[in-house]
């Protein structure tokens, strides 16, 4: 079937396409170019006055894994406010902080999203991931698999294991998890707090390992850059909501000695001591760190005010911050000799010094950041806020009055504390798209997705023109996944199945046996019983896996 | 003749993974690594492959049309046992989320004693390899630990090598309230458990006394329940004393009123270790016939664990009101769906409504039900995922035989279309 999106204003910055007015062709579930050939049109959508940009993709999303499924378990009353009715065509569920797995995929969808990614799969956790993001429909998945403080890579660390054989380990796991980057969790700090370490700087040694945070980032960013993975190593600092910890984020920055390393959620990282809460903003320096510093790119994990659940890897920094819990109820967990997990409910308040300067300070990193390439846009979902509340964050990056007019009703010592009222940018459309399509797939790793161009998956998201772009983005006319309308006014119209994106670099098999041994000693679980095979994504006749080519291959 | 080796296992909730298994047609024989739990669970032969209508022979075809069409004419089916798969799980929640089904696991009441617990206050727990490598004191609650998992000890506590103890011989057993029914818990090396016993029924005092001394209190009587404060002074101690204490208990041995509010005392115990500079984590037993899976799987597709209420067009949570028991007592329940893939003697409860029952080949009913199929066992008949008692593993359930038997999934996918 030929399918024609007639006259829209197009941004696809991928082919550095900046609002003009193109026709898109569209043949099974891709784009091509304009037919010569005289064949008729099967099918013709008028976009006149339309904006069509391709399917936005979150780089940073928990919308697959354990601790997810405990926050949902967590707060059954979180659900109550937010059931959500089946239809002809959609499965019910419930929404709002940690929404039931479908529930996610039919909102992502209908906010015109098409890819999601989630950034903590925990190797021995990687099955209940991929069997999450197997019942999340319509967006593509994939996700990053965390290591740093797993007990075998300290180990290897601590024996002096050259980096071909660390290289060695971080593929097989790649490959037996079956991710698309690598992530790493207050390196090593998950593995020190069950040698009951209470926090760990960025040079601080682990107690039992003779490893420091620094040396791991080190280590696992060059294994990401020698196996050719395009994804940067994917860090969530040291000293996550530690005030002060501006500093170690920049030491972060330093460390990596050039690497390609992308810093996430960095507003929890970017606060400084001052003023008289001795909590004051350090995105100034953080942002003017990440312009001068090419090899870095950074998500926001902007917050937002409401009651949100936070679920993260680092259990020793949520087990420090569960005296905020609201409500007052929390998990942390060890996890495998592999990692561990914390969920800690959080209600950000506007009333609040602290969480109002925190919105402050991720608004400031937004508009201090220069390249739109090196910087996305995220709530780190669910931590900062939930992923529904996109449409409200792109208005305050694109609307200077909107937001001017936020920050005069958040506690006026946080107002006082922040330098944003002088910020003058506003985020263009095309800065949107960049953040939101075209970088985001760059930076994944993801051939012929995030662009218009012909080739592509027709992955396409068509919005009409408001000045309000809450309104705008929150309501797409038309959502296209591989080139099949999935939502049209806002809505699901049908329901199709993503398929989950990998990367598969090559390992030395030797180092099986190494593994194999340390299995049979130290873990739970037969290591031909840890692998996870292709059938387990594609048996249930809706997932599939789509290998994407390392740097330097031929794509 | 085969044999198949390492072998996960979805039915010790300890996600043993080294059986061998000796394949014969159909018949299994466990030759190594078997327990009094695995063994025969795996070995029980198959009786019936094919499904009935009111006990009388009828084609899988048959079968599905005449369960379908029983549940189109409902108002509020219930679909009990939920003992399956992931994917069978799935499907069920499928089915339920159309017909506008209760959905409730045969273990939840046991479980409810952990969720209750864990929905108004939290825990801190932890996971079987970290229980083996870091767990140097090891306090059992109200259980009797070989019982429930006869290879509890073997694999995860006398293991030869550890991590992080220099000897796996030197761990603190301390049993608190049951005494263990034999050796398991006495270590290679000879050293005996700690055991301070008393009623179930006085576990939530004793239980309060440790959580009062933990936090300072000052007590005036000499001991609780016939065990000396001094005595549970010293696990305190003990506890505050550890590398990585861990307290386990299991919930379906808390059999008094109200056991949820005894289990949060234990959760709250070890959080307060925690913040008194000392780590420790809880340790719950459970993951026996999918109960955890059914949590999982209900858990992400609904938001809630595995009792909630579709009837009104979306999930509805209620931990007592969509107990499979007391909807039939209450006569709030018009037809009744059984499912149990892993045990054959797990029936339904007797009930005059109609009732679907896909289950293990091997059941005998007193009273046949109106729809009868007989589905093979996820880890034997076909392939599959079951969760571990510790709730992040997911075990890959290995297909060994083939018996011609439907997988659940696949006969409620089949009731699903033909609603």
């Amino acid at each position: 079937m030929l399918t024609k999106l007639t006259g829209g204003r197009v941004y696809d910055p991928a082919s550095g396409i900046d609002g003009q007015i193109q026709d898109i062709y569209v043949q099974d579930g891709k784009i091509i170019d304009a037919p010569t050939d005289g064949r008729p049109v099967d099918q013709e959508y008028d976009l006149r006055g339309k904006v069509v940009m391709s399917g936005a993709i979150d780089m940073h999303t928990h919308i697959g894994g354990g601790k997810g499924n405990i926050a949902r378990t967590l707060l059954p009353e979180d659900h109550r406010l937010d059931p959500v009715h089946r239809t002809q065509i959609t499965r019910s569920g419930n929404g709002h902080a940690m929404p039931s797995t479908f529930v996610a995929g039919y909102r992502y969808a209908e906010m015109g999203y098409t890819a999601c990614f989630e950034p903590a799969v925990l190797p021995i956790n990687a099955r209940q991931a991929h069997m999450e993001m197997g019942d999340t429909p319509i967006v593509d998945k994939g996700g990053y698999v965390m290591l740093g403080s797993d007990d075998f890579l300290l180990r290897m660390m601590t024996a002096n294991k050259d980096q071909k054989a660390i290289n060695d380990y971080v593929a097989w796991t790649l490959n037996a998890s079956k991710g698309i980057g690598i992530k790493v969790v207050n390196a090593g700090g998950i593995n020190a707090f069950k040698f009951n370490q209470r926090k760990l700087d960025l040079d601080e040694k682990n107690s039992h390992y003779d490893v420091t945070p620094r040396q791991i980032l080190q280590t696992l960013a060059t294994a990401v850059k020698e196996l050719g993975v395009t994804h940067p190593l994917h860090v969530h600092g040291c000293n996550l909501g530690v005030p002060g910890n501006l500093e170690t984020t920049l030491n972060t920055i330093q460390g990596i000695d050039g690497l390609p390393m992308h810093l996430t959620h960095i507003q929890f990282h970017s606060y400084g001591t001052e003023g008289d809460f001795k909590f004051s903003s350090g995105a100034a320096q953080i942002a003017e760190a990440i312009n001068k510093n090419p090899n870095i790119t950074a998500d926001v994990g902007q917050i937002l005010f409401g009651q949100t659940v936070t679920a993260s890897g680092d259990n020793m920094r949520q087990h420090a911050n569960h005296r905020f819990a609201s409500p007052n109820k929390w998990v942390c967990m060890d996890i495998e000799c592999d990692a561990g997990c914390g969920v800690v409910p959080f209600k950000y308040k506007d009333q609040n010094f602290v969480n109002a300067l925190q919105w402050a300070i991720g608004l400031e990193i937004f508009l201090l950041v220069e390249d739109p390439w090196r910087i996305f846009l995220t709530t780190d979902h669910p931590n900062g806020a939930p992923f529904t509340s996109y449409p409200h964050l792109i208005r305050l990056l694109m609307d200077k009055s909107f937001r001017n007019d936020m920050l005069a009703t958040i506690h006026p010592e946080a107002q006082k504390m922040t330098t944003l009222a002088s910020i003058d940018r506003e985020y263009t459309l095309n800065e949107i798209a960049i953040m939101t399509r075209a970088g985001a797939a760059r930076i994944i790793g993801l051939k012929d997705r995030g662009a218009l161009s012909a080739g592509n998956h027709a992955d396409i998201t068509v919005y009409t023109e408001n000045a309000d772009r809450q309104t705008m983005f929150s309501k797409p006319d038309y959502v296209f996944k591989d080139g099949t309308l999935v939502v049209k006014d806002g809505e699901v119209v049908k329901v199709t199945w993503g398929t989950t994106h990998i990367v598969k670099p090559d390992y030395d098999i030797s180092i099986e046996k190494d593994l194999k041994a340390y299995f049979d000693r130290y873990l739970t679980m037969k290591l031909g019983n840890f692998k996870i095979s292709d059938d387990e994504i594609s048996e249930d006749g809706r997932g599939s896996l789509t290998v994407h080519p390392l740097r330097g291959s031929v794509a | 003749m085969t044999e198949i080796t390492e072998i996960p296992s979805p039915f010790c909730g300890i996600g043993s993974d080294d059986l061998s298994i000796q394949v014969d047609g159909v018949k299994l024989k466990v030759t190594a690594n078997g327990c009094a739990v695995n063994t025969p669970a795996f070995e029980q032969a198959i009786t019936d492959t094919q499904a009935s209508i009111a006990g009388q022979p009828a084609s899988l075809a048959e079968a599905v049309a005449k369960a379908a069409q029983i549940l189109r004419d409902t108002q509020q089916p219930v679909i009990g046992g939920c003992a399956t798969d992931v994917n069978g799980m799935r499907a069920l929640l499928a089915v339920a989320d159309k017909t506008g089904a209760v959905v409730d696991n045969l273990n939840f009441n046991v479980a409810r004693r952990n969720i209750l617990a864990l929905q108004d206050s939290g825990w801190m727990n932890t996971t079987l390899a970290e229980l083996k490598n870091r767990c140097d004191v090891l306090l059992v609650v109200g259980t009797d630990l070989e019982a429930f998992a006869p290879r509890f000890f073997e694999r995860y506590l006398w293991n030869p090598e550890s991590m992080h103890l220099a000897d796996t011989n030197n761990r603190q057993i301390i049993y608190l309230g049951k005494a263990p029914s034999a050796n398991a818990s006495t270590s290679p090396a000879g050293k005996k458990a700690d055991v301070m016993t008393c009623a179930d029924a006085d576990l939530p005092e004793v239980t309060a006394v440790l959580s009062a001394l933990l936090r300072g209190k000052t007590l005036q009587a000499t001991s609780v329940a016939g065990i000396e404060i001094s005595a549970l002074q010293a696990i305190v101690d003990q506890l505050k004393a550890a590398q990585y204490g861990v307290v386990l208990w299991g919930a379906g041995a808390l059999g008094f009123e109200q056991a949820e509010l005894t289990v949060q005392t234990l959760c709250s115990i070890v959080k307060d270790i925690n913040l008194q500079g000392t780590r420790c984590s809880g340790f719950p037993l459970g993951g026996k016939e999918g109960d955890q899976t059914a949590n999982q799987v209900c858990g992400w597709t609904t938001g809630y664990p595995a009792r909630v209420n579709f009837a009104r067009g979306y999930p509805e949570y209620d931990p007592y009101l969509y107990d499979t028991q007391t909807m039939l007592n209450n006569g709030e329940a018009d037809a009744l769906v059984w499912v149990n893939a892993f045990n054959a003697n797990a029936l339904p409860p007797a009930s005059d409504l109609p009732t679907i029952v896909i289950g293990r080949s091997g059941m005998s009913f007193a009273k046949q039900p109106d729809v009868f199929i007989p589905v093979g066992t996820p880890g034997i008949d076909h392939a599959g995922h079951a969760y571990r008692l510790d709730n992040v593993v997911a075990i890959r359930l290995k297909k060994l035989r083939d018996a011609g038997l439907p997988s659940t999934a696949e006969v409620l996918t089949a009731i699903e279309q033909a609603l």
